[in-house]
């Protein structure tokens, strides 16, 4: 189907863009990679009257480490992270929901920063960026705002991007040496909407209590979760067999998935303590610690 | 209306219109550029059959892009792939190994094979699997649409083969 009609503007320029979408206010809209948006145009499930088209502005893509973070800018594609030997090497988490998102073909224009502002239920990118704890960087009328990734996902495709704003870049804290991620997604086929994921990242200290832990499922609720319940009875101790179960059923008591050709709520429902189980214990195979 | 201006090289040669900013990249290059060879399957980003390769060997679905948001860059498809009446490695190699039946997904699929290649010239059998889980094949079941591409492989790696396979 043919999406309905929009006008399109095509911004050079980081101002250039922030112009236009102040200019336009809600009827405007971002095209990033547009994997998402392009297709809810054409089902009609969105319909932008302006789409600031952002590709052509060169400075928006880059993949670098900075201070500390991972920096993924605004166009940024899912490939570029997939192929990039310094992440395979050191992001365990990422490489591996780089290599299952959408399909290959979709990867090589899709965005990291345009999935996490497209907030679907089912997103991958945003349980990843939940496990490792990124910070969005946002555009606004006073200058550009850090806004943590929990603050940052609000609702189902809503997020704390206002009217006339837009997101400018994703931050993920370097992992260390003694950090380890694993993601799990269960999905019917390449390229449907995950049945059920999880991203899960552990920062271990040396005396090999769990220094950090980061978990969030996905495709269970009205947008990505993290399992907070979870991350807090691991933080401080030694991982176990007992505690990694017990931290895993943490997972379906914040879940609400819907019932779909997919599975039953039920059974998604623990299909989030599976995946959640299976993260910490690759993750921590990854780090070389026996439970 | 809201129409635009959009003008890009497919397969080497501009091809410009004034077209709705709505109109699918796909749809520029079958009824603009007269490229029938891209096809159109899914029409939801789903089958890959649209499969063009952007600026080079990126391959993008063909129907999940603005065809104004191609303006200023460069496309390849299907039809720039046998050189004066003789196939690519790829066509030749589907060809050899029957990796079609209706030839639907066909374009798309050697497209993205050439991608694939581009960027592993040695894929094992499930580096190929996966590098092409985003093109669906109802026919084939995909068996030699694998052999396939793994052919193309040797012979694109050696290029000697293909010449001692014109003698």
């Amino acid at each position: 189907m043919f999406p309905a009609s929009f006008e399109y503007v095509r911004a050079h320029s980081s101002d250039e863009a922030f112009a236009h979408l102040q200019q336009h206010g809600s009827d405007a809209r971002v095209l990033a990679g547009g994997q998402s948006l392009i297709p809810a145009m054409r089902y009609r499930l969105a319909r932008p009257a302006v789409l600031v088209d952002i590709n052509p502005i060169k400075e928006f893509s880059y993949l670098r480490e900075e201070n500390g973070f991972l920096v993924i800018g605004a166009t940024t594609r899912d490939a570029q992270l997939e192929f990039a030997p310094f992440i395979k090497d050191r992001y365990s988490l990422i490489t591996a929901v780089s290599a299952v998102v959408a399909d290959p073909i979709v990867r090589h224009m899709g965005t990291v920063v345009g999935s996490i502002c497209h907030n679907d239920p089912a997103g991958d990118w945003t349980a990843t960026a939940l496990a490792m704890r990124a910070v969005m960087v946002v555009r606004g009328p006073n200058g550009t705002r850090q806004v943590p990734i929990d603050q940052f996902l609000v609702d189902s495709y809503t997020t704390a991007v206002n009217e006339g704003e837009m997101a400018l870049e994703v931050r993920i804290p370097i992992p260390d040496a003694h950090t380890q991620g694993s993601y799990q997604k269960i999905e019917r086929k390449v390229g449907d909407y995950a049945t059920c994921a999880a991203a899960v990242q552990l920062a271990m200290n040396a005396d090999g209590t769990i220094r950090q832990a980061g978990i969030a499922i996905t495709a269970s609720g009205p947008i990505a979760m993290r399992v907070a319940a979870a991350e807090s009875m691991l933080v401080g101790q030694r991982p176990t067999l007992e505690l990694l179960k017990a931290a895993a059923a943490e997972a379906p008591k914040i879940a609400s998935p819907n019932a779909d050709q997919r599975g039953s709520s039920e059974y998604k429902k623990d299909m989030t303590r599976v995946l959640v189980g299976r993260g910490l214990k690759q993750a921590l195979e990854r780090l070389g610690v026996t439970a | 209306m809201n129409e635009v201006n959009v003008s890009m090289k497919i397969n080497g040669k501009t091809v410009t219109g004034s077209v709705e900013s709505r109109v699918l990249l796909a749809h520029f290059i079958r009824e603009q550029g007269g490229l029938t060879g891209t096809h159109v399957g899914c029409d939801s980003s789903s089958c890959g059959v649209c499969t063009v390769l952007l600026d080079g060997y990126t391959p993008v679905k063909s129907c999940t892009m603005y065809a104004v948001m191609a303006d200023g860059h460069e496309i390849t498809t299907v039809e720039s792939l046998a050189v004066g009446g003789k196939l690519h490695p790829m066509q030749q190699a589907f060809w050899d190994q029957h990796g079609l039946q209706c030839g639907y997904c066909t374009p798309g699929m050697m497209l993205s094979s050439i991608a694939l290649l581009k960027q592993n010239p040695n894929p094992t059998e499930h580096e190929i699997r996966e590098g092409l889980s985003g093109n669906l094949c109802r026919c084939t079941g995909y068996n030699n649409i694998v052999k396939a591409v793994q052919q193309a492989a040797q012979v694109m790696n050696q290029p000697e083969l293909a010449a001692a396979a014109d003698d």
